[in-house]
């Protein structure tokens, strides 16, 4: 039998569009506006999880997304997704969910022996039990992560899209039920602009599920009056499905938009979701309230729900949740629910812990058949899979305790009422002050922060009459304070049966003596926290809140305590004997509910997670085979194998044909800033150590850079091209960082100085060609005099190369003849093809970063950030000689005299040699006072760069070591990670052609 | 994530601008005659004010400049920003 539970009429449900779904393997039908929880009770299925802990028996408890119980494995392969909640996912045909936490299945579960083992697993266990020894952790992790743990996560690649979305405006209303809609109304007929957001699929909330009048006339024709102005209203956008998941600094609002999550298919335009990012001169919370559980003895059951939530399947999705129900109330609200239960053919008996009652509900109780026990509590429930029976028992407020005959009720459905709790949850992000009102027992908003309104439930307002002109007004007042014109206020009637009123809600709480043995009293459903464990965390010394959280884990579980926040802490405060507000509360954190990670990421994945640079020679080394390295952004390449070679054959070809004929390199991605202005070589001496006074235009001279602590971050050649003109060159990854350095100094300290620093990395393509050949092929190229005498190194020169227009620095970073063409980046390619055309005589060949590196580190070079580390300063490196002794003031040189950088046991920079003339030792490797069989041993250093070098036939390191500079020629030991130890000789650090004649030819 | 109002282009979200810590530390005109402590203070030492703190913002996704900005620690709020060379701005006990 399919759909037994639902009611003969009634609800909002599309009964003519049936929808086909799976639950656990099982087929059932639902229909058009069912949420998943809704279908699955109107197949009479209760039984929809195991708990967190003791995999007991759980079934929906609310209906909406505050759901601890109902949370469900949703989809299957690579949209498979975890911890749903059933209660809020819109049925679409082919829909295919399951149960979490069990095993073989949801009916018989093996883990449910530990709800018989449950004294062994109180708060605190996994602390207790699994601390020592701390080796044993990772041990017990792996069994304990499979134990526990609630749905799995997909294995395959999202397949869906994400967007974000960046917005402004006036004013932003959360929560779209009759507060926030009228807030919307008061503030959009104003004319500003309003985006109002709300999480269901349909607005309106509270008053969806409820009957109620307006000016004695039927409340939802009203409700649908003005959603419709509000559609209609030009300025006013509306976000349906949409989540608020973050409250940050300044208005900043987070949202999580549903977009297409309930569509049978998904969409090729739309994306799955939407992620919003809102900005907002003023917002409004309107959230509502969430109903609060009442503790008892096994209330966890299936067919226990809140009554709010039992009402909510009734009238809007024609769901009868049980025959012969009981409520269990402490206010009169609830019994609005009672009587809806008994118009729709059920049996209802009312459980109320309080004495006395209004004399309408007494009446109309009679006159509908329900008996009420007045000051009667539940004290335990039976029932496998589902509430069959529960026990009561009358309380003597006087003495705290239960007295009397307990009594047996059957039963098939509990529906109960603790009060209500504001959803206060972004307001506290918000930085909200929270206080506790002892009138409805519960934390309502105290102090604002932000540029915000809080109104209605959310506000600790539940009367309805009240709420709907003072909603409407805080809409209008809202746009005032922004400058917009006021409206006209409205009078509105509003009314329910039953009225709320703040003097009706009980402070009910379980006495001490109630907690027995044996049955479990939940305060958080989800993480299976219960009321004895908060007396235990008590009675352990975890007093405050914070510590009682993180110590019996309540309020931590994916529904972050919305429905069990305030009972663990009047709790708490009950066991201490102290007002609430004494006892505090946690922190509320961002997000809201849970997110998905793809909506953060939105569209920065794969390709577009970070931006490539290319160079303008880019498409011909990709069309030549290259294989490419990532350095920053760019896309550089990193050697071009020929005929299968592996990286070492392509890597010794591409040297030895530099140190013997011509090799090109595309360096278009060194940093490149431009720098103009009378004061140009006055800036130059202070940011770099060198002398620049001096340069002649026309020349080149290398500089280092070093920081006010004296140590080395960049380095690079610059050129004097006119008086008051040069041209800096810096690394390739610290391009952007001296151009922020060089415009930090003249915007904050030297404001007088009259320099321009443009950056010009991509304005330049820049070939860079070198080998003893490179004159003989440059000159049939270019109207440039090479010569010798005319154009020696460390020169700069103009001119035409291939007919274009050139910058040819005559500067060498492999220590061979070198000129780098510097041509507008345009002609890159151009230029790059007429040079290997031209090139083939002298055998031409293109080489990458690779080989660039084993051809410097031949010479000694140094690359910063490979063999300094921002802790070295020049006499380090050996490289006193670029540090002027006359200039009187520099950036880094006061702290060359720092006690710590003229200590003499730091680190130097030296060469390494291996005696066996075969180990290249790795990067990174340690260099040892004396090798034992296992750490810690003594360290005297480290190996910052190592390559077989192919001009030399064996291979060459750069290292960092202690006191190194004296110890020219001695022994060191290097032990491997695979149990080698390999021994060294240190030398200097230039290893090829030493005098520097090469380069100068 | 504040609202930022550079000097030179107006109110702009946080994600355009990176702090740059303490504001006002001038670099000594004559560190070669300045003693260890003093260029030590220099470099290392900084205020961590409970209230109102002068820090150095740039515009980075925008003009580029550097320029000052008066915030307080505890709410967040910023007072003033203002720029760079301008004299820093006297607290007021209110």
């Amino acid at each position: 039998m399919s759909n037994q539970n639902r009611t003969i009429y009634g609800g909002k449900v599309n009964r003519e569009k049936p929808i086909n779904f799976v639950f656990n393997g099982k087929s059932y039908i639902g229909y058009q506006g069912d949420t998943l929880a809704s279908a699955l009770l109107a197949n009479d299925v209760h039984l929809i999880g195991r708990s967190f802990k003791y995999h007991r028996a759980r079934g929906i408890l609310t209906a909406g997304s505050e759901e601890p119980n109902a949370i469900v494995q949703l989809g299957l392969g690579a949209r498979t997704e975890p911890n749903i909640r059933a209660t809020e996912v819109e049925l679409y045909e082919g829909l295919e969910a399951s149960s979490q936490n069990c095993w073989p299945s949801v009916n018989f579960d093996i883990g449910a022996m530990n709800n018989f083992l449950s004294r062994i697993f109180p708060a605190g266990f996994y602390y207790k039990t699994f601390k020592w020894p701390p080796s044993m952790w990772l041990f017990y992790e792996h069994f304990i992560r499979k134990a526990a743990g609630l749905g799995q996560s997909p294995t395959a690649k999202n397949p869906d899209r994400y967007e974000q979305k960046f917005y402004y405006t006036d004013i932003t209303i959360v929560g779209g039920g009759i507060s926030g809609l009228l807030a919307a109304l008061g503030a959009g007929r104003s004319g500003c602009k309003v985006l109002l957001i709300d999480e269901n699929p349909e607005l309106g909330g509270y008053l969806l599920d409820y009957n109620f009048s307006i000016n004695e006339k039927d409340g939802k024709k009203w409700l649908k009056k003005i959603i419709d102005e509000l559609n209609g209203l030009a300025n006013v956008v509306i976000l349906k499905r949409t989540t608020a998941m973050g409250y940050y600094d300044y208005n900043y609002l987070t949202a999580l938009e549903k977009v297409t999550n309930h569509h049978v298919e998904f969409s090729s335009t739309l994306p799955r979701e939407r992620y919003w990012r809102i900005r907002s001169k003023k917002v409004i919370l309107a959230q509502g309230a969430f109903e609060r559980p009442l503790v008892f003895a096994d209330n966890d059951r299936p067919g226990i729900m809140m009554a709010s939530a039992g009402q909510k399947y009734l009238s809007r999705y024609g769901v009868l949740p049980g025959k012969s129900v009981v409520l269990f109330t402490n206010n009169d609200h609830a019994y609005l629910t009672a009587f809806e239960f008994v118009e729709k053919g059920a049996k209802v008996t009312v459980v109320d812990t309080r004495d006395l009652l209004n004399a309408r509900i007494s009446e109309k109780c009679k006159s509908l058949n329900i008996t009420v026990f007045k000051s009667y509590s539940v004290i335990k429930t039976y029932g496998d899979k589902k509430v069959n029976r529960i026990e009561i028992q009358q309380v003597d407020k006087n003495q705290n305790q239960l007295t009397g005959e307990v009594e047996n009720i059957h039963t098939d459905c509990v529906l109960m009422s603790g009060g209500w709790n504001p959803a206060v949850q972004l307001f506290s992000q918000s930085r909200g002050k929270l206080k506790y009102d002892l009138k409805i027992n519960t934390f309502v908003p105290d102090k604002i922060i932000e540029n915000q309104k809080i109104i209605g439930s959310n506000n600790g307002q539940f009367n309805l009459q009240e709420n709907l002109n003072e909603s409407f007004e805080a809409g209008i007042a809202a746009a005032n304070e922004l400058n917009f014109n006021s409206v006209e206020k409205v009078n509105w009637t509003g009314k329910e049966e039953i009225e709320f009123t703040h003097s009706d809600v009980e402070p009910y709480m379980l006495g001490k003596k109630k907690v027995t043995k044996g049955s479990k009293h939940f305060i958080d459903f989800q993480n299976d926290v219960t009321a004895a464990d908060i007396f235990l965390a008590q009675r352990e010394g975890y007093i405050s809140v914070e510590h009682t959280k993180r110590y019996t884990t309540t309020g931590m579980g994916t529904d972050q305590g919305k429905t069990s926040n305030v009972n663990a802490l009047a709790l708490m405060s009950h066991i201490h004997n102290k007002p609430v507000d004494e006892i505090g509360h946690t922190t509320f954190r961002p997000p809201y509910a849970p997110q998905t990670i793809g909506a953060i990421a939105g569209r920065s994945v794969d390709k577009l997670f970070d931006p490539e640079r290319k160079t303008s020679m880019h498409e011909w080394h990709v069309e030549n085979k290259a294989v490419f390295e990532d350095v920053g952004q760019w896309k550089r390449p990193y050697y071009f194998p020929q005929n299968k070679e592996d990286i070492h054959q392509a890597v010794k070809r591409e040297c030895l044909a530099v140190r013997n004929s011509l090799g090109i390199l595309d360096a278009s991605t060194l940093g490149k800033i431009d720098l103009q202005g009378p004061d140009a070589a006055k800036f130059l001496n202070m940011i770099y150590t060198n002398a620049w006074s001096k340069l002649e235009i026309g020349s080149c001279r290398y500089g280092l850079m070093c920081n006010e602590h004296g140590m080395i971050f960049d380095d690079g050649v610059t050129s004097r091209l006119g008086e008051n003109h040069y041209h800096m060159t810096t690394t390739t990854g610290g391009a952007a960082r001296v151009m922020s350095w060089l415009e930090e100094f003249l915007q904050t300290e030297w404001l007088d100085m009259r320099v321009f620093c443009t950056s010009v990395t991509e304005q330049w393509a820049v070939l860079s060609i070198s080998g003893p050949n490179s004159r003989e092929f440059l000159k049939d190229l270019t109207n440039i005099d090479l010569s010798k005498e005319s154009f020696p190194f460390m020169k700069f020169r103009e001119g035409e190369v291939c007919g274009v227009k050139a910058r040819v620095f005559r500067i060498s970073f492999t220590g061979e003849l070198s000129y780098e063409v510097n041509v507008p980046a345009r002609y890159g390619r151009y230029v790059w093809e007429k040079f290997m055309e031209h090139g083939k005589k002298y055998n031409i060949t293109p080489y990458g970063t690779e080989t660039m590196h084993v051809l410097r580190a031949e010479k000694g070079f140094i690359i910063v950030g490979q063999d300094t580390d921002g802790s070295v300063t020049p006499s380090d490196m050996n490289m006193d000689w670029i540090v002027s002794k006359k200039k009187e003031d520099f950036l880094g040189k006061r702290s060359f005299t720092r006690p710590d950088t003229v200590r003499h046991d730091r680190k130097k920079f030296v060469g390494l040699l291996v005696n066996d003339k075969k180990t290249i030792l790795p990067e990174g490797s340690h260099i040892v006072e004396k090798a034992l069989k296992q750490p810690p041993m003594k360290m005297l250093g480290h190996v910052t760069s190592s390559y077989y070098s192919p001009t030399l036939g064996y291979p060459i390191a750069l290292a960092m070591l202690k006191d190194g500079f004296s110890k020219m020629g001695e022994q060191v030991v290097v032990p491997l990670m695979n149990g080698k130890i390999i021994e060294a000789t240190v030398t200097d650090t230039i290893f090829y052609d030493k005098e520097g004649k090469r380069n100068n030819e | 994530m504040f609202i930022i109002n550079c000097p030179y282009c107006g109110e702009r979200d946080q994600t355009e601008f990176t702090c740059h810590g303490e504001a006002h530390i001038a670099r000594p005109d004559n560190p070669s005659e300045i003693s260890d402590e003093e260029w030590g203070k220099y470099l290392f030492f900084r205020e961590n004010p409970k209230g109102t703190h002068f820090e150095r913002w740039t515009h980075d996704h925008g003009c580029r400049r550097w320029f000052n900005v008066m915030r307080d620690t505890v709410t967040d709020q910023i007072i003033k920003t203002y720029k760079m060379g301008e004299a820093k701005p006297v607290i007021s006990n209110e």
